[in-house]
């Protein structure tokens, strides 16, 4: 009945999408474009709307406005069934009663496809699982369901793949080993895959462009080096990787350079590295990451008087805490080059960085937002 | 040996508890096997003349032909208005939700005199005589709530994400319902319907309000038990035992093979 | 994370088979069956407890006259087996908590690999039929039977002993029968309990019994309320007991009713008495939904 999967190419646009269940907006006026053939991910804590969004977009859930559509087909409203989009759910949703073979079939027997039989095989060898097919999803292992729910998706040559955290329940070694395939899958098919995941690791190792979500709304959006080195709000400097912000006076400018004062020290900030929103008019929150800070060679910019209060050994870098005079902690982290350290607790020490790696955010933000290490709080 | 105790005494109550269980069972059984004429009371020798011909003594197959007919009739009806309840209250959103609950939860708290009585009086008001047809509809009503909570539980452990599954993969709500949640929730009919076949088979107090001159199995030992019942009462008794055992045994092994890795 | 839970449950819904008229479809055949068969009997019984003999004096015959006063008449003519009836029920209820409790934490916890099999055991007496099993209770405990005969050896019995056409054989009988209905709540409940809360409350210096006293019995709680009253509802009710395994003195509520209908006709009372009996047996089931909710019950 539907061979719209055929027919319909074409990037994903949202537009304006909102979902609200009674009181609570859980998607909150989404717009973005999905380029076809492209890996991208919905990166976000819980609660952030991000699954809702994907639930939209598979035909699961309704929105309560906006518009949802692939090329110029718009399915705002179409049932699953008569979407050209398939997902990879959580916890795999494999038909316990069908056989392997039987469960990846599924989609091409309702379509009415000729050459089941064809199809199916060569996509379980793809995953390398066709000596499994007559077996049942309770006799495999958690990452053999994990393969075949990709399967069983993407032999029906959807314009867009689903997935919804789709490693979330595999130990670590195997999610990394599925991340690389997962990639690997998408480059060979050429399919549009949008991965949701909370886990920001994951969403940089795998996608071309992703979108972070916080609270029903997109925070940022960018390839992952962009999201990573030039975060635009707290949040996206907090939530991916950690960041130390402290605030600051701006003093003047230099050029268009920005130059301002932190607590007596002077920190230059280049013209484009400064994502700040509101004139900066009281202050400004100047951002650094921990492994671009360094310790031992003094730098452009420079916040002298931290005391270490910890070091940490963690095999690839070593990682410490310095407390500022100022009463705040930062973390600094330094690659282990093998250069023995002689540094100490309670060592004197200035935290120095070449100014092109600064970025300043809005200084009247929530300098914690992004920070929670249970992501239930968020 | 004081410690051993100590140690098993939980075990060892279990065991008796299990004995205990059985003795009117094994006697029922080694009954079945009495010599006897007409009165089974005490031991005259053993024989197996009795498992040679259930149907010698007279009224006993009549009784039996009669309970596996409502049995069956009142079974078929019960599981398929059951079953739509279940589905109705385990996969629907609809209002009076708690009122369909309460109605399905009071017969089971009614005690079976009460049904039987009101559902007498109410057959004789009508101007309807009892017997076979008064019987089924009987059984069929105290059956439902039954089948609505066996297969009420069965749908609930249903994961809704296979349903959404389905969906995703092009099936229609039709479709989905026919090849996933369906043969999924079969097992669940299938023993409601078991349920309520044994409930019905089962039954006296209501079947005696309603069944006038009719008589079911029930109502022939209960009616035969002052002169004594014939050992071929005993021989059907120990059969349906054997029988009903033996499927649970091969669903319960049927099904551990099946979720074996 | 309440909100998340609230979210997903309610969008697990939305999704559902989707026109609107479908659950009443489902619903209205079935429940106009429950509401033909079951309501509407006991609406009219209900209106025969209240009628008085018809001026015709032709047996079975009565006219509607609101006579509330019928239902303090059956009472006071039936007050003894209404006692009687919640008497027995409660001692066999009593007697099956302390019987089924210790087989079902047996299963529950100390029965390994054989779980499965010991809990068919359990139930696979009860494929025989009640009556058989209530027979063969009377004839075991009989005056011809072996239990009597070991109890007069050791003079337990007099010559003129017997078990049977007492209120101990009732009682023993009723006990049995309801078994079951106090076994598999309890083992339900027993067998949600996380083995490793006992493992804390070992490693928190509770000895075995304190353990069992503060930890595994009120969580088993649920299931012994469940039992409790899966095991005493019926018990009130029954009468069969009664009679193969009674005497005239040992007549129940069910006993008075069935003649009430059958020997005497007497409609009116019997229906009195049948729906004091329910309002007993109600109220506390009411008790428990409170707890409970309606949810549970189904």
């Amino acid at each position: 009945m539907v061979d719209a999967a055929a027919s319909t190419k074409g990037d994903l646009t949202l537009t304006n999408l909102v979902k609200e269940f009674g009181d609570f907006r859980a998607v909150d006026d989404l717009s973005l474009v999905i380029p076809e053939g492209s890996f991208f991910a919905l990166l976000g804590p819980s609660g952030c709307g991000k699954t809702t969004t994907l639930r939209m977009i598979a035909g699961l859930e309704e929105p309560s406005s906006g518009k949802i559509a692939i090329g110029s087909t718009d399915i705002t409203y179409a049932k699953p069934y008569a979407r050209p989009v398939n997902t990879v759910f959580q916890n795999y949703a494999l038909f316990p009663h069908l056989t392997i073979f039987e469960n990846v079939a599924f989609g091409l027997r309702r379509r009415g496809v000729k050459d089941v039989k064809e199809q199916v095989t060569k996509v379980l060898e793809l995953v390398e699982l066709a000596h499994l097919a007559a077996r049942k999803p309770v006799q495999l292992s958690g990452g053999q369901q994990q393969r075949i729910a990709v399967a069983r998706a993407i032999v029906n040559r959807p314009a867009l793949l689903l997935l919804d955290e789709p490693l979330g329940a595999l130990d670590l070694k195997l999610r990394r080993q599925m991340q690389i395939e997962l990639k690997w899958i998408q480059t060979e098919v050429g399919l549009t895959f949008v991965h949701v995941t909370h886990d920001q690791e994951e969403a940089m190792t795998m996608a071309d462009t992703i979108a972070v979500m916080n609270e029903g709304r997109i925070e940022q959006m960018g390839t992952p080096v962009e999201l990573y080195e030039s975060p635009k709000t707290v949040f996206v400097a907090n939530f991916l990787g950690q960041s130390n912000l402290v605030k600051g006076k701006v003093e003047g400018t230099d050029g268009d350079d920005l130059q301002v004062s932190v607590h007596g020290n002077r920190i230059v900030v280049p013209a484009n590295r400064d994502f700040s929103t509101d004139n900066h008019e009281r202050s400004v929150l100047i951002g650094i990451r921990p492994e671009k800070i360094s310790i031992e060679h003094p730098e452009a910019n420079t916040l002298g008087g931290g005391i270490i209060t910890d070091i940490s050994f963690v095999g690839v870098s070593t990682q410490f805490q310095i407390q500022m005079p100022w009463g705040q902690e930062l973390a600094v982290f330094e690659q282990n080059d093998g250069g023995a350290s002689h540094l100490q607790k309670g060592d004197t020490v200035s935290l120095s960085w070449k100014p092109q790696f600064t970025f300043a955010l809005d200084g009247t933000a929530d300098i914690d937002a992004g920070t929670s290490v249970n992501p239930e709080e968020e | 040996m004081k410690r051993w105790l100590s140690k098993n005494l939980i075990k060892v109550y279990a065991f008796l508890a299990f004995v205990y269980l059985f003795i009117p069972i094994a006697y029922t059984m080694a009954f079945s096997f009495n010599n006897a004429g007409k009165s089974n009371l005490t031991w005259r020798g053993f024989t197996f003349a009795n498992w040679q011909n259930p149907c010698g003594a007279p009224q006993v197959c009549n009784a039996l032909g009669n309970s596996l007919k409502i049995g069956g009739i009142a079974t078929l009806i019960a599981t398929i208005l059951g079953t739509m309840i279940a589905f109705a209250l385990g996969r629907h959103r609809f209002r009076g939700r708690s009122v369909v609950n309460i109605l399905i939860f009071l017969p089971m708290a009614t005690p079976e005199i009460v049904l039987g009585a009101s559902l007498l009086a109410m057959f004789l008001n009508l101007g309807v005589n009892p017997g076979f047809w008064p019987t089924v509809i009987a059984h069929v009503m105290f059956c439902i709530s039954f089948v609505v909570v066996t297969v009420k539980a069965r749908i609930a452990s249903l994961d809704p994400k296979l349903e959404e599954a389905a969906m995703d993969l092009y099936a229609t709500e039709a479709e989905t319902f026919r090849r996933v949640t369906l043969p999924l929730v079969m097992p669940g009919i299938f023993g409601a319907a078991l349920l309520a076949f044994s409930l019905s088979f089962d039954d006296f107090i209501i079947t005696n309000f309603n069944s006038g001159t009719l008589t079911t199995f029930p109502k022939f030992v209960y009616i035969s038990s002052a002169r004594g019942i014939p050992p071929q009462a005993n021989v059907i008794g120990s059969t349906m035992f054997i029988l009903a055992l033996t499927i649970v045994l091969v669903g319960q092994f049927a099904s551990s093979r099946k979720n074996r890795v | 994370m309440a909100f998340v839970a609230a979210v997903a449950k309610r969008s697990a819904n939305v999704r559902g088979i989707k026109r609107p008229s479908t659950p009443y479809i489902l619903l209205i055949p079935g429940m106009a069956w429950l509401f033909m068969f079951f309501i509407y009997p006991l609406i009219n019984l209900a209106s025969t407890s209240t009628q008085t003999p018809a001026a015709s004096g032709e047996v079975g015959a009565y006219v509607q006259t609101f006579r509330f006063a019928n239902y303090i008449d059956a009472f006071s003519g039936a007050r003894e087996q209404f006692l009687r009836s919640i008497f027995y029920a409660l001692i066999a209820t009593l007697l099956a908590l302390a019987i089924s409790y210790p087989l079902a934490y047996a299963i529950a916890f100390k029965s390994g690999k054989w779980k499965n099999l010991l809990l068919v055991l359990v139930v696979a007496p009860f494929f025989t039929s009640f009556l058989l099993r209530t027979v063969a209770w009377k004839q075991i405990l009989g005056n011809e039977g072996p239990v009597v005969a070991v109890l007069k050896f050791l003079h337990i019995l007099g010559p003129q002993g017997g078990l049977t056409a007492s209120a101990f054989a009732v009682v023993t009988g009723m006990t049995y029968n309801f078994l079951p209905f106090m076994t598999l709540p309890l083992y339900a409940s027993l067998e949600r309990i996380d083995p490793r809360t006992l493992e804390a409350s070992s490693d928190l210096y509770a000895n075995g019994i304190t353990t069992f006293r503060k930890v595994t019995f009120p969580l088993s709680l649920p299931g012994v309320v469940a039992g409790t009253l899966l095991t005493f509802i019926p018990a009130a009710g029954d009468y069969i007991n009664a009679t193969l395994l009674g005497n005239p003195r040992t007549k129940m509520i069910g006993n008075v009713i069935e003649a009430r209908f059958f020997d005497i006709v007497d409609y009116p009372t019997a229906a009195a008495l049948s729906f004091m009996l329910m309002a007993a047996i109600l109220i506390m089931v009411m008790v428990y939904v409170r707890r409970a909710g309606t949810e549970e019950l189904v």
